[in-house]
């Protein structure tokens, strides 16, 4: 199993964790992850000012990964979104796929539309697949609650992204739940995180994260588990920014999904870069078992 | 005369050049917070700083730095080995000429007792520098015009870089091929060193020697020459020239020009072709000197000094003072190499937002003019902004840098700076803002929310029909225009559909964030989608829901006539913004 990792802009500049995490558990799961260094921004930032911008740079890693033969594996969930988007709209549109060839020719690339853009987690359920995780798992969690975070970009809009039933979502919980911890129910479970506000509109952004994150204590959960670089800095330095301005609650803090599976897969603490978080998630090595 | 003259002049521009540069390091300001610091604050803080590195373990990071990053380039080779090839052949081996040639007098001749320009290994060696700086040149030649890769941009400080050197290198080895051809300098020589006159039948021997061997080139002398005469050549030649001349051969570069000018050599020599090319030869490297401080060959010293600084010095830790220095210095650090835009996560799209601001290489260059305090006209100052903010702070520039200038704070810093100038900058609304909320403890709190707030005013004021509360409109479509380009829209066309019926407002987590949603975000968004059927560009546009979508997608997936709702918001954010830059 081989695929292109497309990182994004955030994660090899503010979530390193992220891609140690995911390259640790990966390996130990035998996938096979190629580098592509040219890929460039997935054009999610974009679309608010251009559309045709965001696609075009969309198209140029799906090119470049089409150029190796390769599936995408994408770790952030607008990432995913956007390439998906993108994907779905040049084999819609003939007009639009010939302008976005006609800019790529120049540097020998075209995109044909032959590859599959997977999320982390849908590699993880789809092309590993469950049984295969749980065999290697050696350290399950005992009693511990976690809050899982889908994702707008990963669940909508559904006809394109085709991640998961988009009312009902099971994927994510049935991962969390292979490592022995319960994956809870809680209203706000497939609301926004509020990051894609954080920098132009940060009282809305922080009182939705604010919001979604209290729905989640309160629903008694001890960790909150996202795997999108988006989510998880909103979920965690920004979080951190709210409680610092005074808010009574105390902190619940965000794992990364790659982190709370390779903790239950034997992987050190470090390699998962548990100490790379802002809020302190170390207290959840006491759930493990053995 | 005119030679001491020239160099005294120059040498005496370098050193003025050089001050100038150093003063403006202290006194160009890139952040907002060292504003009001005057410049002997800033001297006697880099003087400080200087001083406490160099007494503290911070002293072997900058002996590892120099070694690895400014002695071997790490940076490049991780990066490019062909751009790393080209720049150590033409760093080192001129390096190595400026040395061993250049200052020949100073350092090689008390170096070594015997040294003499002509001998082995200096003759041989003088042509080898010379050779690799060539082939250096022509590496970067092919690189920057028949390569040309995607989003390289050439300028004319470049191609002056290489046409200086070229014509350095190029003309001190058609100079040594001429000199090696000449006759009218042997003859010189012959009567200097060993006492001989044209006609003297020991002068006819020796010059049959240095024509047949040495590659002179004499009036009515050509091989091939009798055995004897050559054996006497020979013997002269022991006596009175050898122990000051190795074999031009040696001197690989010069002789193939000798070899193929052979023909033409006594045209050449008697118009003293090679004087000529003596003065373009030092005049070339005086020029190039005197103008060095104002070229990019500047570089020479202020990228080692931008590597060096920026591997001991930390945002937060370090004086604010020497973080302004340091930046102010890191302008003249860059070679315009274009590794960051190489690397650049947003280079792409210049192909569809012509804007050269968006490739870091170029965004130095004209943020230098911005902190030089250059007349910038508006059209172009917004260019600028624009360019600066359209980056997704991947951070790559800063990591490939081979000056280590970090570009990231660069940019970070002086889109702050340039927010004071109030005018809008549109691309705020949107995700690129992320990073600017993560850096939001470093902006006061009035400065971090004015240009948000600008950029909303300035597309609602465009929007006149927004501000009057009771509003008539006609049911007709009032835009055409504005709804044939949604119609066209991949993104947008299904806006027809709706019927009205809110499931969308619904579902909105923005919409139920307030208590009296109306008021804050103007339209909601089914009203949204029913102003764009009616064609009512102004109530589109103008309302805060727009700018305050999280993108979630609820409404799209919830819609029961397949608008797409978010996509119909996006592409009107699209243009809205397109609306007011049209003005």
């Amino acid at each position: 199993m081989k695929f292109a990792l497309f990182l994004g802009c955030n994660i090899p500049a503010r979530l390193t964790q992220y891609e140690s995490s995911s390259r640790a558990v990966l390996e130990k799961l035998s996938v096979e992850l190629i580098d592509i260094k040219e890929f460039n921004c997935c054009g999610y930032p974009l679309r608010n000012i251009d559309f045709k911008a965001s696609i075009l740079a969309a198209a140029r890693n799906l090119a470049l990964a089409e150029k190796e033969g390769l599936n995408m594996i994408v770790l952030c969930k607008c990432g995913f979104g956007m390439l998906k988007h993108a994907d779905h709209l040049m084999k819609e549109d003939q007009s639009l796929l010939e302008e976005i060839n006609n800019t790529l020719k120049k540097e020998d690339l075209e995109f044909k539309g032959d590859i599959e853009i997977s999320h982390l987690l849908s590699v993880l359920y789809h092309d590993v697949g469950l049984d295969n995780i749980k065999e290697k798992i050696t350290r399950p969690y005992k009693d511990l609650k976690i809050a899982t975070h889908y994702g707008c970009h990963a669940l909508r809009p559904s006809e394109i992204v085709k991640f998961d039933d988009p009312v009902n979502p099971t994927l994510f919980d049935k991962l969390v739940a292979l490592t022995g911890a319960e994956s809870i129910d809680w209203e706000k479970r497939l609301d926004c995180c509020g990051a894609p506000l954080f920098g132009s509109n940060d009282d809305l952004s922080m009182d939705l994260t604010e919001k979604k994150l209290s729905n989640a204590r309160q629903s008694g959960a001890d960790f909150l588990c996202n795997a999108c670089s988006y989510c998880h800095i909103q979920f965690d330095t920004v979080q951190g920014m709210i409680n610092s301005k005074g808010s009574e609650n105390h902190p619940l803090p965000p794992i990364l999904y790659p982190q709370l599976l390779g903790l239950s897969l034997g992987i050190d603490g470090e390699t998962l870069g548990l100490g790379e978080n802002k809020i302190d998630i170390t207290g959840i090595k006491g759930f493990l078992s053995g | 005369m005119f030679y001491d003259i020239s160099l005294y002049i120059c040498l005496a521009i370098f050193i003025i050049g050089l001050i100038y540069k150093i003063s403006t390091w202290l006194s160009r300001k890139t952040t907002l917070e060292t504003k009001d610091i005057p410049t002997s604050k800033r001297l006697s803080s880099a003087i400080k700083g200087i001083v406490l590195t160099i007494l503290s373990v911070k002293v072997l990071t900058l002996i590892k730095v120099f070694f690895l990053d400014i002695i071997l380039q790490r940076k490049v080779f991780n990066e490019d080995f062909f751009r790393w090839l080209t720049h150590i052949l033409i760093y080192v081996a001129f390096m190595l000429l400026l040395l061993m040639h250049a200052l020949d007098k100073f350092i090689t001749a008390p170096l070594f007792a015997d040294y003499s320009a002509t001998l082995n290994p200096f003759l041989f060696l003088r042509d080898l520098f010379g050779a690799l700086v060539i082939i250096g040149i022509c590496m970067a030649i092919y690189r920057r015009f028949i390569l040309n890769p995607p989003r390289l941009k050439t300028n004319p400080m470049d191609t002056y870089a290489i046409i200086i050197l070229a014509i350095i290198m190029a003309s001190g080895i058609i100079l040594e091929g001429t000199k090696i051809g000449s006759y009218s300098i042997y003859k010189e020589m012959v009567t200097d060193y060993a006492g001989l006159e044209e006609g003297e039948e020991e002068y006819k021997a020796l010059t049959a020697f240095w024509v047949d061997k040495f590659g002179t080139v004499a009036p009515g002398l050509k091989a091939p020459f009798k055995d004897e005469i050559i054996e006497e050549g020979k013997e002269l030649h022991e006596m009175s020239c050898s122990s000051c001349h190795s074999r031009p051969q040696w001197a690989f570069t010069g002789y193939i020009v000798a070899s193929l000018f052979k023909g033409a050599a006594l045209g050449l020599d008697k118009a003293g072709v090679h004087t000529i090319l003596w003065y373009i030869h030092f005049l070339a490297c005086f020029i190039g000197m005197a103008y060095l401080p104002f070229s990019k060959f500047l570089h020479i010293i202020t990228s080692p000094l931008s590597l060096l600084a920026n591997s001991v010095m930390d945002k937060g830790e370090s004086d604010p003072a020497n973080i302004a220095t340091r930046q102010a210095l890191e302008f003249d650090a860059c070679t315009h190499c274009g590794a960051c835009t190489s690397r650049c996560s947003m280079g792409i799209i210049i192909e569809e937002i012509e804007n050269v601001n968006i490739l870091p290489s170029e965004k130095i260059q004209s943020l230098k003019g911005v902190v030089s305090k250059k007349e910038i006209g508006e059209k172009d100052f917004k260019l600028i902004l624009d360019g600066v903010y359209l980056c997704s702070n991947c951070h790559r520039c800063t990591d490939v840098c081979p000056a280590g200038i970090n570009l990231e704070d660069l940019w970070f810093n002086m889109r702050e700076d340039m927010f004071q100038k109030d005018y809008p900058e549109f691309s705020l609304l949107s995700p690129l803002s992320f990073y600017r909320g993560l850096m939001r403890e470093s902006i006061s709190q009035e400065d971090y929310k004015r240009p948000l707030i600008q950029a909303r005013e300035a597309i609602a004021s465009k929007c006149d029909l927004m501000k009057t509360p009771d509003k008539v409109v006609s049911l007709t479509p009032s835009d055409r225009e504005f709804q044939d380009s949604l119609l066209l829209s991949d993104q947008a066309s299904t806006f027809q559909g709706c019927f009205g019926c809110q499931t969308c407002t619904n579902a909105c987590p923005v919409v139920a964030s307030y208590e009296n949603p109306k008021e804050v975000l103007g339209m909601l968004p089914h009203q949204i989608m029913y102003t764009a059927g009616l064609g009512i560009r102004d109530l589109a546009f103008g309302s805060n829901m727009l700018w305050d979508c999280l993108t979630c997608y609820q409404c799209q997936e919830q819609c029961p006539q397949g608008v797409h709702v978010t996509d119909v918001l996006y592409e009107l954010k699209n243009l809205a913004i397109k609306n007011v830059y049209k003005d």
